[in-house]
């Protein structure tokens, strides 16, 4: 059995482990088209904030890690996907043959339709050669403007204030971070980042960029302008799918997967931030461009790609996110459902939020600003759809219970008069 | 290392808080807790200034081991001016909140002055916030706890506060922590109430460091296995301090009625086995037991109320576990009002840590109370139609309540015995040392424990002397004196380490000074800690005669020195105090008139 | 053998024993917040649970960790974190549904139980048997090891 795997990401790198382990006869090859050594976009910020060095970044290490479990890892860009005669063509003019493909080929950033976008003192902050890019620019003192304040933008953010550059962050939206929190926490995170000296524009457009002599201008929706250095952009991602095309594999905004994370080819899987998988919550088909789904598709495709046939309940969709050293953590269906409850502690002043939300009495989803304890328990009460009884009520009336309400449900006690007198 | 080497200082007048060195001169000559919160008082204040005003300094204190793994390393001392005395009050307690406050990074907390309006500290590490208390005052210690953690979204919070009582000056009012362990004694509670400081609140991550790992963990080893192979620690762990009660009762030494009696008929429906007894309906009030931060012994008791009961039978809201009885509420809520009754004792404790009061001296003044109704010089109309007699388990659970919110009668009642009684004309009746309530020992029976309770610096007290030993062999006053002294310093410096003084079960000053030589810097041996115990027994001699104590308030009341026991092994004999109390004058090396000599005082470099 | 933590509640006194016992073994100092094993308290401390890592089958946090921080020791089965490696991204804060797995301020990574490479100090230190240290063919942690199975986001 011959696997190839497009992309060298964590789900391409799990997914290659996970059939090394259960197929150890099968022929694996994966293909990155970056050239490094497989490394971990969630690392970046601490490579630019130097806590790290670029080997701190790589997904696996020791030199011979691929080599020892026998998988080969080829550095080419796939161009197209032939199933009718299972091969993929590479950039290189070669073709490789597969039994089974999985596509983990990520997402690549976007930048907005703004004139000036492709100037030089514009970058991403995607690829270790954008780390590499911003690391060279981003000198203490110099002005950076940082274009959007979603979860990747944030998670530069951290480590341009490291770098104690003059930071300031521009968003289109009302608030930091729309897609991973309410007003509520958005707008802390805004007056976080401002009392540690981070200019922060939300419900700002950048209507165009100009450059003098190295330094650029931007023009911002209500006339006024800024100056900048460097510009970080950060406005979003897109699946890498355009290779796709003709190839008979269903796409929406990523590639479509059913719960054996297989496409609609029969022999072909996606995985990762590419896949449009099932939602453990919704039930429909989302991209969860996340660490902790990536593992797991990786692991699950490469079980049925093995001839383990392994049904996905569906990702949870979280994230996890230091902004200058407050914790915000999001999880499921923050944002509540029709009929359901929400419990809610709010100390605006101590940084402090956590919202849970219920279905019934089983809590869908919450936000949690300033928690670091125990956290992941909102994730077990979420995932096994804990039924919490009267707890409920004691969560409704102090959310920050939540840990003792997932023990007492989950863990069961002994009765305490069993104690030996 | 041992000590975190900084105080916090808040003055509560200014709003400001200060943080500063530990004076390590003063915490080498007075280790730490009781004793180093007692030299910082003895610096900070005048001794004649009124408790309750803002002149009064008040010191949460932690010691060198508290927050170590030294067996029971959860006590801090809460030391100021008490009102009930007018004497220098230093109250312990455990729980987790005295290790959290070291973990914040601080040895001693000082409190000075007073806020203009109710406020209460918030601490986490390095940031200190006094903050409006408007939402929590004049609520409970528990819905204050309660309401601090999920304020502050904290559930690690450690909180230690005053009820109603302590807002309004009850002056046995006491300071809880943790739900249900307590500052109790000397109306310390009223204290912070007085300062308009309703709860400190506080979470510490710092930890703490000792000087020698290796050999201060070969040091605690060593002596939590004494601790787990000593007998008393085994009763303790099985029936808490409240096994106390079958001894006293069978030797005769158990106030009952207002100390009219020694023995107590109805000691069977209240003891151990009493508590652990399984009831036709299914219930039985001890839960379980409970230990205080890093203790091994786990004396504490949990328990619950019989639904059924009346106290709380239309009150669903008692329906759930608190602390249990311990000696000293079994005997202040039972033989000396005379009543048997589990749950209502059970429950006139929940009043106590729910309100923030000392049971001992509760207990104590309403016998006091109850002998004023049966003499008739009380009567319904007083007590707000509640007859009052000896035996009455409402009467009990009602007036507890009743003191805790500071309502009708329970306002007279927070007066202490000694007020009460010299309000309605009978001085005699209350029994008291320095207008503190005796705890549950009668001096006619336990001739030492007199001398200890006329003598201790925070007024009638069963904590500051251990003569229990000899007590029991020999019901004379011969010899009393020298155990008494000597147990007092050597108290006094256990009290100064932040450990409990219940490891004494089976440790000596030896233990303690091997521990403490393990985490702090310098040599640390029984002897130097006997000196510390000693110096801090003539300091706080010194802050109360400066305070205007005399000898004459080192006495015992009349009915302990001219009734004879009526009962017991002690039949027939009185206190012999007149015998033992020039013994120990000299013995402490104070003058006859109880003064400590030139000579004295410089031995102890005071 | 392979041998694993065993928690029976209802002897817990919550006496934090374990907890300062888990901080001096891996922070040099006695410190709770620290601990990788906590004590809950319930109604009034009427109950206690000890709580830490199972070192579950799953290893959700090893799974979740995007630089390969956390790996399994052969000897002890623990999942340990390598400081060295960790980043602090906190993905496996918010990955392990048990919440056994905490982030560290001070030092900028997370923290988890290590079984103290086989000689855990919360057993050694537990005064009432509450914690032991047993062979893990007629332990189990039962209790949470079928909750495990309840979270995988898998089924065969």
């Amino acid at each position: 059995m011959k696997h190839i795997i497009i992309g060298a990401g964590p789900a391409g790198v799990i997914a290659a482990e996970t059939l090394r382990r259960t197929d150890p006869a099968a022929e694996i090859t994966i293909i990155g088209s970056e050239p490094e050594a497989p490394y971990s976009r969630m690392a970046l910020p601490y490579l630019l904030a130097e806590d790290i060095a670029e080997e701190g970044t790589h997904l696996r290490h020791g030199t011979d890690h691929f080599d020892d479990l026998n998988i080969k890892v080829l550095q080419d860009r796939v161009t197209a996907v032939k199933p009718a005669n299972k091969t993929v063509e590479l950039a290189s003019g070669a073709s490789e043959q597969y039994d089974r493909l999985l596509i983990a080929t990520g997402s690549h950033t976007t930048r907005p339709p703004i004139p000036g976008m492709d100037l030089p003192g514009i970058v991403n902050c995607w690829t270790l050669a954008d780390g590499r890019a911003i690391a060279d620019k981003a000198a203490a003192g110099s002005r950076v403007v940082l274009m959007g304040a979603g979860f990747i933008g944030c998670i530069v953010l951290e480590a341009l204030a490291a770098r104690k550059v003059q930071l300031t962050v521009v968003e289109m939206a009302d608030r930091m971070l729309p897609r991973m929190m309410d007003e509520t926490g958005g707008d802390m995170i805004k007056r976080w980042c401002e009392n540690q000296g981070v200019k922060v524009l939300t419900s700002t457009k950048v209507t165009g960029i100009k450059e003098k002599d190295g330094a650029m201008t931007l023009s911002l929706g209500d006339g006024s302008a800024i100056e900048a250095d460097l510009v970080v952009c950060a406005t979003g991602v897109q699946p890498n799918i355009d290779f796709l095309a003709g190839s008979g594999v269903a796409t929406d905004m990523g590639i479509l997967v059913d719960h054996n994370l297989q496409t609609s080819v029969a022999g072909i899987y996606a995985a990762g931030d590419v896949a449009q998988g099932p939602d453990f919550s919704t039930g429909k088909q989302e991209i969860h461009a996340i660490q902790p789904t990536a593992s797991e598709h990786g692991r699950i495709a490469a079980l049925n790609m093995a001839g383990q046939p392994t049904n996905f309940k569906g990702s949870l969709s979280m994230n996890v996110l230091n902004t200058l050293e407050l914790i915000s953590s999001s999880f499921g269906l923050w944002m509540g459902v029709p009929g359901g409850e929400r419990a809610e502690a709010v100390d605006k002043d101590g940084f402090k939020y956590l919202r849970l939300e219920f279905d019934g009495d089983v809590v869908v989803g919450a936000l949690a600003l300033g928690l670091t304890q125990h956290v992941g328990v909102i994730r077990g009460l979420v995932q096994t759809k804990v039924k919490l009884g009267d707890w409920k009520d004691k969560l409704l009336q102090d959310p920050h219970l939540v840990m003792d309400a997932y023990l007492e449900r989950t863990q069961g006690i002994a009765s305490p008069a069993s104690r030996p007198f | 290392m041992g000590w975190q080497r900084q105080i916090l200082r808040v003055n509560l007048t200014e709003g400001t808080s200060t943080v500063e060195p530990l004076n390590m001169d003063w915490a080498n000559d007075y280790l730490g807790e009781r004793g180093l919160a007692t030299k910082y008082l003895w610096e900070m204040m005048d001794p004649k200034a009124d408790a309750m005003s803002p002149e009064n300094v008040l010191i949460f204190a932690t010691g060198p081991l508290t927050g170590t793994m030294a067996s029971t390393s959860g006590r801090y001392a809460v030391v100021t001016k008490g009102p009930l005395t007018n004497a220098i009050a230093c109250s312990n307690s455990g729980g987790k909140f005295g290790a959290e406050l070291k973990y914040a990074g601080y040895d001693l907390l000082i409190l000075e002055g007073r806020s203009d309006k109710p406020v209460y500290l918030h601490i986490v590490d390095d940031e200190v916030q006094i903050l409006p208390a408007d939402d929590i005052w004049g609520t409970t210690v528990w819905h204050t706890e309660e309401y601090l953690k999920a304020h502050h979204q904290n559930p690690l919070l450690k909180v230690a506060s005053i009820g109603v009582s302590g807002e309004k000056g009850v002056l046995f009012a006491c300071v809880v922590n943790d739900l249900h362990r307590a500052a109790g004694r000397s109306g310390v509670g009223a204290v912070m109430g007085s300062k308009n400081l309703k709860a400190i609140a506080v979470h510490g991550t710092k930890g703490v460091a000792v000087k020698d790992p290796k050999a201060f963990m070969k040091a605690v080893n060593h002596t939590k296995k004494l601790l787990e192979d000593n007998e008393g620690r085994q009763d303790l762990t099985e029936n808490g301090t409240n096994s106390m009660i079958d001894m006293m009762q069978e030797f005769g030494g158990l106030p009952t009625r207002n100390f009219n009696e020694v023995q107590f008929e109805g000691t069977e429906n209240i003891n151990p086995a009493a508590m652990k007894k399984v009831h036709a309906n299914g219930h039985r009030n001890l839960l379980t037991n409970k230990a205080c931060f890093g203790c091994t012994i786990a004396c504490g008791r949990i328990a619950h109320i019989d639904k059924d009961h009346f106290s709380i039978v239309n009150r669903p809201q008692y329906r759930h576990a608190s602390g249990g009885l311990e000696y000293e509420t079994a005997y202040a809520f039972g033989p000396v009002v005379g009543v048997d009754d589990i749950d209502a004792l059970t429950f006139a404790g929940y009043m106590m840590n729910e309100h923030g009061m000392d049971p001992i001296s509760f207990g104590a003044t309403l016998a006091a109370a109850m002998e004023l109704y049966e003499m008739g010089v009380l009567t319904e109309k007083d007590t707000d139609g509640v007859p009052l007699n000896f035996g009455n388990a409402e009467a009990l659970t009602i007036m507890a309540e009743k003191t805790g919110k500071f309502e009708g009668f329970g306002q007279q009642l927070g007066l202490g015995s000694k007020r009460l009684c010299e309000k309605y004309g009978h001085p005699e009746l209350s029994m008291s040392v320095k207008g503190q309530e005796f705890a549950g020992y009668d001096s006619r029976a336990l001739q030492g424990m007199g001398l200890g309770y006329a003598t201790s610096n925070r007024g009638a007290c069963h904590l500051k002397h251990d003569t229990f030993a000899e007590d029991m062999e020999d019901q004379t006053g011969a010899g009393k004196a020298v155990a008494c002294k000597s147990s007092q310093d050597r108290v006094s410096a256990v009290d100064s380490t932040g450990l409990c003084l219940f490891t004494t079960a089976a440790w000596g000053l030896e233990e303690f000074a091997m521990q403490i030589d393990g985490a702090c810097e310098g040599e640390w041996t029984e002897a130097r800690l006997l000196e510390i115990g000693e110096r801090v027994w003539n300091l706080e001699r010194r802050f109360n005669l400066a305070a205007g104590l005399t000898a004459a308030d080192d006495t015992l009341p009349k009915r302990l020195l001219e009734v004879p026991a009526p009962s017991g092994t002690a039949k027939g004999k009185v206190n012999q105090l007149d015998i033992m109390l020039p013994q120990y004058y000299q013995e402490r090396g104070w003058t006859p008139d109880g003064v400590p000599t030139n000579e004295t005082l410089s031995r102890l470099r005071l | 053998m392979q041998k694993s933590l065993l928690i029976d509640p209802a002897k817990c006194t919550s006496c934090l024993q374990c907890e300062m016992a888990c901080s001096f073994e891996h922070e040099g100092v006695f410190n709770p917040a620290k601990s990788r094993i906590k004590i809950f308290e319930f109604e009034h401390g009427a109950r206690a649970i000890p709580y830490t890592c199972t070192q579950c089958a799953e290893a959700w946090c090893m799974h979740a960790c995007p630089v390969e921080a956390i790996t399994k020791n052969a000897t002890t089965g623990a999942m340990e974190v390598n400081e060295a490696v960790c980043v602090g991204c906190k993905v496996c804060t918010i990955a392990c549904p048990f919440g056994t797995i905490n982030y560290n301020k001070d030092t900028g990574k997370v923290i988890k139980c290590d079984l103290c490479g086989g000689d855990p100090q919360c057993a050694e230190a537990c005064p009432t048997d509450a914690i032991t240290y047993v062979d893990s063919s007629w332990t189990g942690y039962e209790r949470m090891q079928e909750w495990a199975v309840k979270t995988q986001t898998h089924q065969a």
